[in-house]
């Protein structure tokens, strides 16, 4: 047992050294630069980044230089003599037309890189990504995989001191997984307010707004991790929702359906099994620290009055039946979600019991997940 | 400067004694002064807003503030800095400025200016005073995009809401008196042609105003009544448009940022040529390059878009539109360049302050054109290349031109020299801070940093605490800036009616050092 454990984190170390040292190089440019991605549609945008970029150094360097030039020779303390000239038609006829031309220079590439980034069309897997403070919902259209995906628990607990932590506050519980070479297409929405997703290899990066469909595509065209982030600003937790996409080939990604659907049919059986009350708070533990204690607090005390405590509160202490509701469909004018959308029905029962019978609070009732099920 | 102007200042009546002198003062120079210090307090304040943000930021991890107190922080500090400090301190010059560059007694509208300036102090207070409300300040953005600022926002939310109602009452009023005073008010033979560029760009800018602010006021009243009153222009449950708050919010959004920039233009085009001893190059290609900026202002907005899901139609028209700012905006440069070209420099304090100010805000321009090209702007969008973007346009722009002019003119103001040692040690202090402080916010924006986030992954560790040394550097710096302010205002070497060698317009060239309270009560001749 000791020896399996030991050869885990010696295997888990050296692959953190190898990446390490793999990445070092890679890494020392990424961490100045954009990143080329690993899309056709990054390497354009990379392309054209820098070619904007050169264009913008060499205007500086004329500019910075001729400004530079005058300070150093053009001052009294060396005699300099004013002289009185002070308008040219000509010349300004010239700086005009000239950083014209420039700019119809990197209009023209940038035209063909937007029109090629809004080309949705013919897409072999389509992705529907939903945002919800602070989380992200992916549903495989066509394929019956719908899943969460948030903050991972070891990123979640390392906030107060991240020192040492891997992919810290870029890493989920649940990546989604899809294959490479394949034409994706994602489509974006949310739930409650406006989120943005980015994943920069991918250059990937839309808003999702509530109310609305939009879309955006990638073919990744390396297997790997990509890591990104919410951007745009949703609220308390908008730097706490990263997304992960795994990219594997064609077979592990079939593979990693029929995983998926197996997991999901599982969690439905589970609906209809008895749970113990120990179970279900052991459950609802977990449940809680993912989904509630962003606003409610690890300990239950909440942020009143915006994010009331669970610990002694009302609902959680008394009728059972109200506590299922609020938890099931939300509180409207407020942040509370409606989180049968969310999560299992194990997951309800285990969470509505946890907080009765956990955080402070000896109420002693709990609900079985057929009881959530029946209330869908 | 003739010696019969100043004896005839000595019949005027001089400023009320007491605290009533500024509370209900109607003299353009007095409510310029109140302008400033009431821009300065808010420096300082919104400034102590960013330390907050830049000392949560040194390390990865939370270690000093909540995630929800830290939004609020960099929402409080894009609104007071936005709207209490460069707005008011530009108004503050334009008041001071504007009557003496034109050889007009006083703004065209006296008692419209008090209160202009007296709805700012309640606003503000207003405004800081959710700090301490229930459920705590608004934590949104300075762009309040909605639902975020409607459905789930605070309830003080609804205070924001009327302070940004009287900032806008106060910029329009301010606005409709700048434009009275200088298409009225000139003295006779100064045309248009003729007038500082200062003037020019506050005349452009007025009317951004007037046509922009309204259109504020119309986003917070429709945020207002779909908080309270059953609407849904911004709900998309009701047949409402989450995305049209943000078209309505960067139609306004976009001018005002021209707004924060076209006075400072004036500035610089004032300060460059008295101390290269040569007049401006280019002087009506300047006034053309304001009001074309100023135009395609206004045509350009929806370059903050480019991830909302626009019609690629949408996205390339604003493409297009946007990266065509370059030009004018590139004309001033090469002009500034070109009056410094063959001159006969010095650098005193405002030379430096002017010169940091052409340098840096190219390079604000540079990451300005970079961000107009859409398919690339993929990648930037709210990420701290933005945030750098334009805190080089705004600080090392806007706030620099106002520190500029401060050194500039305040010697016609006080009649005290400022101490050039001083002033010289403050440019130094903050130009190499303030590069530390943004400079590598360039770096972990392209790597890949969103804006806005209080905590952030390991790889950001070592530009963040950089960026924070520099922050606290540049902080600092600003306090001994109001130190600087103090002992100049409280005494100093004399300072000569010309002030400058080189300097020309009215306020040099005819009013002695400090100018009278009551100055120009007969108008002088222009030639």
């Amino acid at each position: 047992m000791i020896f399996r454990r030991l050869s885990k984190h010696s295997y888990v170390l050296f692959t953190a050294l190898m990446s390490s040292l793999l990445a070092t190089t890679a890494q020392a440019d990424y961490e100045l630069n954009m990143t080329e991605g690993v899309t056709p549609i990054s390497q354009q945008i990379y392309d054209l980044h820098m070619i904007v970029l050169w264009i913008c150094v060499i205007i500086g360097i004329g500019v910075f230089g001729a400004m530079a030039y005058s300070i150093i020779y053009h001052r009294k303390s060396k005699g300099a003599k004013a002289a009185t000239f002070h308008e040219s038609t000509t010349i300004e006829i010239i700086w005009t037309l000239v950083p014209l031309a420039v700019l119809i220079a990197i209009a023209v590439p940038a035209t063909a890189t937007l029109l090629d980034l809004e080309d949705t069309s013919e897409a072999d897997v389509n992705i529907q990504v939903t945002g919800i403070q602070w989380k992200w919902r992916y549903k495989y259209l066509d394929e019956d995989v719908e899943f969460i995906s948030s903050l991972s628990e070891e990123s979640r607990n390392a906030i107060p001191d991240p020192t040492g932590v891997d992919n810290y506050l870029l890493d989920v519980d649940k990546p989604i997984v899809v294959p490479v070479n394949k034409k994706i297409r994602f489509l974006f929405t949310a739930d409650d307010v406006i989120h943005a997703w980015w994943v920069p290899e991918l250059a990937v990066k839309q808003d999702a707004v509530p109310g609305f469909i939009n879309d955006s595509w990638a073919t990744i065209e390396e297997p790997g991790i990509y890591r990104g982030q919410c951007a745009e600003l949703c609220g308390k937790d908008h730097g706490f929702m990263p997304i992960v996409v795994n990219a594997v080939s064609e077979p592990e990604y079939q593979e990693w359906l029929v995983a998926m659907r197996a997991e999901a049919a599982a969690v439905a059986a589970a609906a209809d099994q008895e749970f113990s009350m120990d179970e279900l708070v052991a459950k609802g533990e977990s449940v809680y620290a993912a989904n509630c204690s962003a606003c409610h607090g690890p300990t239950g005390a909440g942020v009143p009055p915006v994010f009331p405590a669970i610990t002694g509160s009302s609902v959680a202490t008394g009728d059972i039946g109200a506590h299922i509701d609020i938890i099931m469909n939300g509180k409207t004018g407020t942040a509370m979600q409606a989180f049968k959308t969310q999560i299992s029905d194990v997951d309800i029962a285990a969470v509505v019991t946890f907080q009765r019978n956990s955080l402070g609070n000896t109420v002693g009732d709990l609900v079985q997940p057929s009881t959530i099920k029946s209330l869908r | 400067m003739s010696t019969a102007t100043t004896h005839d200042e000595h019949h005027d009546h001089g400023p009320a004694s007491g605290l009533m002198r500024w509370v209900t003062t109607t003299n353009h120079k007095d409510i310029g002064t109140l302008y400033l210090w009431l821009s300065f307090i808010m420096l300082l304040t919104g400034g102590a807003m960013a330390m907050v943000i830049r000392a949560e930021l040194f390390q990865p991890g939370l270690q000093l503030v909540e995630p929800n107190f830290f939004n609020s922080m960099t929402t409080m500090h894009g609104l007071i800095m936005v709207f209490g400090a460069i707005m008011p301190a530009f108004v503050g010059l334009a008041n001071w400025l504007i009557p003496m560059m034109i050889g007009a007694p006083d703004m065209a509208l006296p008692r419209m200016n008090n209160w202009s300036f007296w709805i700012l102090p309640f606003a503000f207070t207003m405004l800081a005073s959710t700090l301490l409300m229930e459920g705590g300040a608004p934590a949104f953005g300075w762009t309040f995009y909605a639902p975020l600022s409607t459905t789930y926002a605070p309830d003080s939310t609804d205070f924001f809401i009327f302070a940004v109602h009287l900032m806008g009452i106060s910029s329009v009023m301010g606005a409709i008196n700048i434009i009275a005073t200088i298409l009225n008010m000139r003295a006779p033979g100064m045309t248009l042609m003729k007038m500082p560029l200062f003037v020019w760009t506050w005349l452009i800018t007025a009317y951004l105003l007037i046509a922009v602010m309204p259109v504020l006021a119309g986003a917070v009243t429709m945020m207002l009544t779909d908080r309270h009153f059953g609407t849904s222009f911004f709900d998309a449950a009701g047949g409402g448009d989450p995305v049209m708050f943000q078209h309505i919010f960067w139609f306004f959004g976009h001018p005002e940022v021209y707004i924060m920039i076209l006075p400072a233009f004036g500035i610089i085009s004032a300060i460059i040529p008295t101390f290269a001893r040569k007049p401006l190059f280019g002087y009506s290609s300047m006034v053309y390059a304001s009001a074309s900026i100023a135009i395609l202002s206004f045509m350009v907005w929806a370059h903050h878009m480019f991830t909302t899901g626009m019609p690629v139609a949408g996205e390339l028209y604003f493409m297009y539109a946007t990266i065509l700012i370059a030009v004018p905006t590139g004309v001033k440069i090469f002009n500034w360049v070109s009056t410094m070209w063959k001159g006969s420099m010095t650098f005193e304090t405002p030379m430096l302050w002017a010169l940091g100010f052409v340098v840096m805000f190219t390079i604000g321009g540079f990451s300005g054109l970079m961000l107009g090209v859409a398919p690339v702007d993929t990648q930037y969008h709210d990420t701290y290349f933005v945030v750098a973007h334009f805190h080089y346009v705004l600080v090392t722009g806007a706030l620099y031109s106002i520190i500029a002019a401060f050194y500039y003119w305040v010697p016609k103001w006080t009649g005290n020299m400022y101490d050039e040692k001083l002033g010289k040690i403050h440019f130094w202090w903050s130009t190499i801070s303030v590069n530390l402080l943004f400079f590598p916010q360039h770096f972990i924006g392209l790597a890949g940093m969103p804006r806005r986030i209080p905590d952030y992954a390991l790889q950001f560790a070592e530009f963040n605490m950089i960026s924070s040394i520099g922050g606290f550097a540049f902080g600092l710096a600003q306090v001994f800036f109001l130190y600087i302010v103090v002992k100049t205002i409280k005494g100093g070497e004399k300072a000569t009616d010309e002030v400058w060698e080189g300097a020309t317009g009215l306020e040099f060239e005819q009013l002695p050092s400090p100018a009278p309270y009551h100055s120009f009560n007969t108008a002088p001749e222009v030639k």
